[in-house]
């Protein structure tokens, strides 16, 4: 056995998760010995809140650095540490959005917020995961983790529905996953995704069989999480029935490490073989973004039409993978920070809109709502004009770099579809505004109750939204730095 | 792939066995049902209700934490076989592992978990 | 000091967002100080900035402001950053200037308005825009400056959305604007695929260092462009007919907007683009023929108007034809100069009427006017100094930019631009003094409920007043003839083709010694006689215009209806569409009705039934479409690998 201590597994290259973990615990036993009544424990917010931030901070700490720990199978660098601050903002927009979305429904619980934490932690470990054993394993914190927080509201139905549903449905693509991982490792003896790029190159570039049909099952595997076209079917009807914070949740957190894992698998393991397995993904991103925009312009319930939007985003991400140069990964990088931002912020409008037992979640329910609201109106515009990609918005950008990469990599056709894509889903979009806008209100609106807490978040998703779109060029350097190691 | 080979012809011969004492008693086995011998537990007391009835989710509840503190003991074998080379980093290692599940243990108490009613 | 040059955008900004955001909650005199003192803190870091500039040696007189890089993408690369050298730095003077003022007189005129938070956030936010425009050290943001101040004229076109006329006024100024921001836009892509960028100085400098011939084809095209562009602007033939229109907005928005600043961006592209020009003759022309004939054209319109407000509205459409015909002719500097004074004095009028109008709480029709000197004599002295400026008469703001322009046309252009720039000027002289007797002098046709309430206006709407009126009276001696302070302050921006000194006493001495001083006498003479016969007519003999009128029908009937060019476009372009439109609408509406179905609509709802039937709600089915899929994705692989 070699000389093994603490120093050798180098502890300190996982502090942002430790403090997670830590601080995820800690808000269970505090809930549990606190006698207050559930409605009031306002401290479980604040304490997740701080083990985010603090996990930020330390995360922070070590931009530039690169290094292997464990063995190798945990990994740091730009790239991860870009993914990091992704699922740290993520899950600390959604701490602020769920605080009194929590308390209105009932379901304060310490579980809650432990959940997200532990999800996080879940989606670090995918984004840093050098081999497939250690991505899998964050990808099942991760998802056990949504499992149970999307059945969060156990007296409603349809979110015990919603969260059955995505358990079984997430166990299953799992087993493909799996399966994927065992073939690749039985097909080249190793899980590292450096090894495995050392053992494809040993071949000529060339695959056999099993090592095809593994890399296929892990396209299921992960073409599930981040809900592309076929494995999407699960997405509205999930969507739908979680609590709305953790709609807005899921929509980016499990995208994003979905696409980080995505991308260092297949940059990095199947780099060599891009000719393998762009035309599945080409047909997947083609898939993917027409039948979410498709569907979304019959919704009338706006958690459904968002989540077939998560559908089509997920879409046009999968436009940069096909591209599959580093300007791609600089644009699928930008894109998840900008569609965290408005989708978020988006979310948190529904949130501030809707009643209790997430009543008013129709379409028709926002007309009317620029005369009683004009500034949550405008904010609401906002993220929905992002979404749609339209200047000078984040969203504007990030479809610009997509769209850009594809054409530089000579995928003009599928850019082509991805703008046409987009032009279709300015109709949905707009549809809330005009809703908004030019309908009389076909409801009494409840005067505002603005939480401090949401507000902060809208009004950081506001400056997301804004501050990407106008100036870009800062995020897209730091974006262009974080480029995948071993390219 | 050759290397498997005995694994498949295992896996054939498992199946024939089962299929063929399946089969064999199916064909040679004479059938005179009555209504008792078709009720389930065929050993004299009478059935009482469905048996498709629901359990209490408790029983559940029970069976998973077993299941979680039982596989976490089994976690602690390799460890007391490694123990003398790991040194303190080992028992170091185990003391935060013991700790992490006596706080779970700690919030599954203070849950109500454990009790019954 | 010149870094300091990003300040002045950032405080109409902020301050717009504040009205913006919080004015419902805040107090008006808040609001209108800070509207205001956002508009004066921006005017004094640019005067800060004017100084900066005039510190440093005429020919280092440029300052580049590098902000960041907004979009880049190849060769493209478009920045945020600011330029300022003589011409930007006079812009920011006069755009904060009589901003300014015009901020402070709409604290009083606007102080009853129910929607004065909204009506100063756009103001600052229209301010902001504007110097946006006239900042940008290149075209893509200039022109993202050029959209946003469309974009407030019509927010504040249509203030008064509640009335139709207004917002159809706003929907035609915004249709009328984007005729021109289409060549605009046109322009600004063929720049880039000639020059291979977008920044002012890059593009300035290929185009000056003889890489393109006089006369090439394609620098006429984009000159042509832009003049389209800048004829939208600023409401030049054919692109005018929504500036009188845009009256129906608040009067102070007329001065700010719609005399002094907005409508004269073309003028400003113009200059600021002033090598391209210089390498089409042929545009030159063009901008030279449409500037004069805008002239004349518009200022036989404004003869026989009654609306005080359209006159004045005509009076600018004609005074931008006069900057037109400058630029046209290679003038520049005298372009810019007459921008100036007109800012100054149109501001002065448009803000006049509006103390006017509210004195005879919202009457405009002049008819209804009258004797009105004696009851609001601020309003009329300064009015009167306004009219005397714009009339050209020595040595008010106006007759020196004018009959410098004069002189140009003549030097460097030809005869005919002169005669109808002469005449033009004889008959501004005539209208606007016809307006001012009309309004202040004779018997008063005043509604007798309205006089009851007649009142000089508040003092923050009277010292505005006074100061543009002091500035009508100076403002001229800067562009004085023979020592022009204006003329050698702009020069490093024209280089040498824009020095009209030189070149016009130059070639006046040809023409002869005293051409200059001629031209002079000549002018004022014109003016003195538009003021007689406007005397003769509207004071002494008040029966003239009436028999006039009776006398030469015809005349009168197509100069008062405006040649019909509202009608003629309406037959031409509007109503086709329109009909076009109906026939689709009946043609599609019908066949929905008929029940036979409309394509899209069966479309729609053809994969809504496909979709609704795949999206069971059955974990079942779902796990079978992951099956599907993988079975698919598996079969592709192999197969693609073969």
């Amino acid at each position: 056995m070699p000389n093994t201590s603490i120093m050798t597994f180098n502890i300190l290259s996982i502090l942002p998760v430790l403090i997670l973990a830590g601080f995820g615990m800690m808000v269970l036993v505090v809930d549990v010995l606190s006698s207050r009544k559930m409605g009031e424990k306002n401290f479980l917010a604040y304490l997740s809140l701080i083990g985010v931030v603090i996990a930020a901070f330390l995360s922070k700490n070590f931009t530039g650095t690169t290094l292997f720990s464990f063995y190798g199978a945990y990994t740091i660098d730009n790239y991860s540490l870009f993914f990091q601050f992704v699922f740290l903002l993520c899950a600390g927009l959604t701490i602020l959005i769920s605080k009194n979305y929590v308390q209105r429904e009932n379901i304060n619980y310490g579980e809650y917020y432990t959940l997200i934490l532990f999800s996080t932690i879940g989606m670090i470990l995918m984004a840093s995961g050098a081999d497939l054993l250690n991505i899998f394993i964050g990808l099942e914190i991760m998802s056990i983790s949504i499992y149970i927080l999307v059945g969060m509201k156990r007296t409603r139905l349809t979110s015990n529905e919603a969260s059955l549903k995505y358990f079984l449905l997430g166990a299953f693509s799992t087993g493909f996953l799996l399966y994927g991982i065992a073939l690749v490792y039985g097909a080249t003896g190793t899980i590292s995704l450096r090894q495995i790029a050392v053992f494809i190159a040993g071949k000529g570039g060339v695959l056999d069989p099993l090592l095809l049909a593994g890399m296929g099952l892990i396209i299921v595997g992960i073409g599930f999480k981040i809900a592309s076209a076929p494995f999407h079917a699960w997405v509205p009807d999930v969507y739908e029935g979680a609590p709305t914070a953790i709609t807005a949740f899921m929509a980016v957190g499990p995208k994003a490490a979905g696409f980080a894992a995505f991308l260092r698998i297949f940059f990095i393991a199947f780099g060599q073989v891009h000719q393998d397995w762009e035309k599945i993904i080409w047909i997947l991103a083609v898939l993917t973004m027409t039948t979410g925009n498709i569907i979304a312009l019959i919704q009338t319930n706006i958690k459904r039409m968002l989540a077939y939007s998560s559908i089509a985003h997920a879409g046009y991400l999968l436009i940069a993978l096909v591209a599959a140069n580093n300007m791609s990964v600089s644009a699928i990088l930008f894109y998840l920070l900008a569609y965290l931002f408005m989708n978020i912020g988006a979310f948190a409008i529904v949130i501030v809109i809707s009643q209790k037992e997430d009543s008013f979640l129709k379409i028709s329910d926002f007309s009317g709502l620029a005369y009683k609201h004009p500034r949550l109106a405008i904010a609401m515009t906002l993220f929905l004009l992002s979404m749609a990609g339209i200047p000078p918005t984040a969203g504007f950008v990030g479809k610009f770099y997509i769209f850009s990469s594809a054409i530089k990599s000579g995928y003009v056709l599928l850019a082509i579809i991805g703008v046409i894509n987009s032009v279709i889903a300015v109709f949905y979009y707009l549809r809330v505004t005009v809703a908004m806008y030019m309908r009389g209100p076909e409801r009494e609106f409840q005067p505002l109750t603005l939480s401090p807490f949401i507000f902060v978040a809208i009004i950081i998703s506001i400056i997301g939204t804004i501050q990407l779109g106008i100036f870009p060029a800062k995020v897209l350097e730091i974006a262009q730095r974080s480029i995948l190691l071993l390219r | 792939m050759i290397h498997y080979l005995p694994i498949l012809i295992l896996f054939f011969i498992a199946l024939g066995f089962a299929l063929t004492n399946v089969g064999i008693s199916e064909i040679l086995g004479r059938k005179r049902p009555t209504k008792e011998k078709l009720t389930p537990y065929e050993c004299g007391v009478e059935p009482v209700g469905s048996a498709h009835e629901r359990f209490s989710v408790k029983f559940y509840l029970i069976a998973m934490l077993f299941v979680v503190f039982d596989i976490e003991v089994v976690f602690m074998y390799p460890w007391a076989v490694a123990f003398k080379s790991l040194k303190l980093f080992g028992f170091i290692e185990m003391l935060i592992f013991i700790g992490i599940l006596l706080i779970c243990y700690f919030y599954i108490w203070k849950r109500g978990g454990l009790e019954w009613e | 000091m010149l870094n300091l040059v990003a300040l002045i955008l950032l405080f109409p900004l902020i301050g717009s967002a504040m009205n913006g955001l919080f004015g419902r909650r805040l107090r008006k005199e808040s609001i209108g100080y800070i509207a205001c003192g956002a508009i004066g803190l921006s005017f004094f870091i640019s005067v800060l900035v004017f100084i900066g500039l005039l510190l440093l040696p005429p020919e280092e007189r440029i300052f580049e402001k590098h902000l960041f890089s907004w979009i880049q993408s190849g060769s493209f690369n478009a920045a945020v950053g600011f330029q300022v050298d003589p011409l930007s730095s006079l812009m920011i003077l006069i755009v904060t200037g009589v901003g300014f003022l015009i901020h402070i007189y709409s604290m009083g005129y606007m102080h009853d308005d129910k929607g004065y938070h909204r009506y100063f956030s756009y103001l600052n936010l229209f301010t902001f825009s504007m110097l946006l425009l006239v900042l940008s050290n290149n075209f893509l943001l200039m022109f993202v400056g050029w959209e946003a101040v469309g974009l407030c004229s019509y927010l504040l076109i249509g203030f008064w959305f509640e009335k139709k006329s207004a917002s159809d006024a706003a929907k035609k100024a915004f249709v009328v604007n984007r005729v021109g921001d289409f060549g605009f836009a046109l322009g600004i892509m063929l720049i880039f695929l000639t020059f291979h960028s977008i920044d002012f100085t890059e593009v300035f400098n290929a185009a000056s260092h003889g890489e393109f011939a006089i006369g090439n084809i394609t620098i006429t095209l984009i000159t042509l462009l832009l003049f389209m562009g800048a004829a939208g602007k600023s409401a030049q033939i054919p692109l005018y007919t929504w500036l009188p229109d845009a009256m129906e907005g608040p009067t102070p928005v007329s001065a700010l907007i719609h005399a002094a600043t907005m409508v004269t961006a073309g003028v400003y592209m113009i200059a600021r683009c002033n090598v391209l020009y210089m390498l089409s003759p042929f545009t030159m022309t063009v901008v030279a023929s449409i500037g004069a004939t805008t002239a004349l054209f518009a200022a036989s319109i404004g003869l026989m108007q009654n609306d005080i407000k359209r006159v004045l509205a005509y009076s600018t459409i004609s005074q931008l034809g006069y900057m037109f015909l400058a630029c046209g002719v290679g003038a520049f500097t005298a372009g810019i100069f007459h921008l100036m004074t007109h800012a100054f004095f149109k501001a002065l009028l448009f803000l006049g009427s509006g103390s006017v109008i509210h004195a005879l709480s919202g009457e405009q029709d002049m008819r209804k006017m009258g004797g009105l000197k004696n009851h609001i004599p601020i309003t009329y002295k300064t009015f009167l100094i306004g009219t005397v400026a714009i009339a050209g008469i020595p040595p008010f703001a106006g007759f020196f930019s004018k009959d410098e322009i004069l002189l140009e046309a003549f030097v460097r252009g030809n005869v005919i631009y002169w005669s109808i720039g002469a005449f033009a000027a004889f008959l501004t002289a005539f209208y606007m003094f016809r307006l001012l007797f009309m309004t202040f002098h004779g018997e008063s046709r005043v509604d007798p409920h309205v006089k009851e309430h007649l009142h000089e206006s508040p003092r923050n709407m009277t010292i505005p007043l006074i100061i543009l009126a002091g500035l009508s009276i100076i403002g001229g001696f800067w562009g004085l003839p023979g020592a022009s302070a204006l003329n050698h302050f702009l020069s490093p921006v024209f280089g040498g083709h824009g020095h009209n000194e030189m070149h016009g006493v130059e070639a006046g001495a040809h023409h002869g010694i005293g051409l200059p001083s001629l031209m002079m006498v000549v002018s004022t003479l014109i003016a003195i006689g538009g003021i007689w016969l406007a005397y003769q007519m509207y004071v002494k003999k008040q029966e003239l215009p009436k028999k006039l009128a009776e006398r030469f029908a015809l005349p009168y009937r197509i100069l008062y209806n405006k040649y019909y060019v509202d009608e003629i476009y309406d037959a031409i372009f509007v109503n086709p569409v329109k009909k076009i439109s109906v026939q689709l609408w009946k043609k599609v509406d019908a066949m929905m009705i008929d029940g036979s179905v409309n394509g899209v609509a069966r479309f729609v709802t053809g994969t809504s039934n496909i979709f609704r039937f795949l999206q069971t709600g059955y974990v079942r089915n779902y796990a079978f479409y992951i099956v599907v899929g993988c079975i698919f994705i598996l079969i592709l692989t192999t197969w693609l690998n073969k």
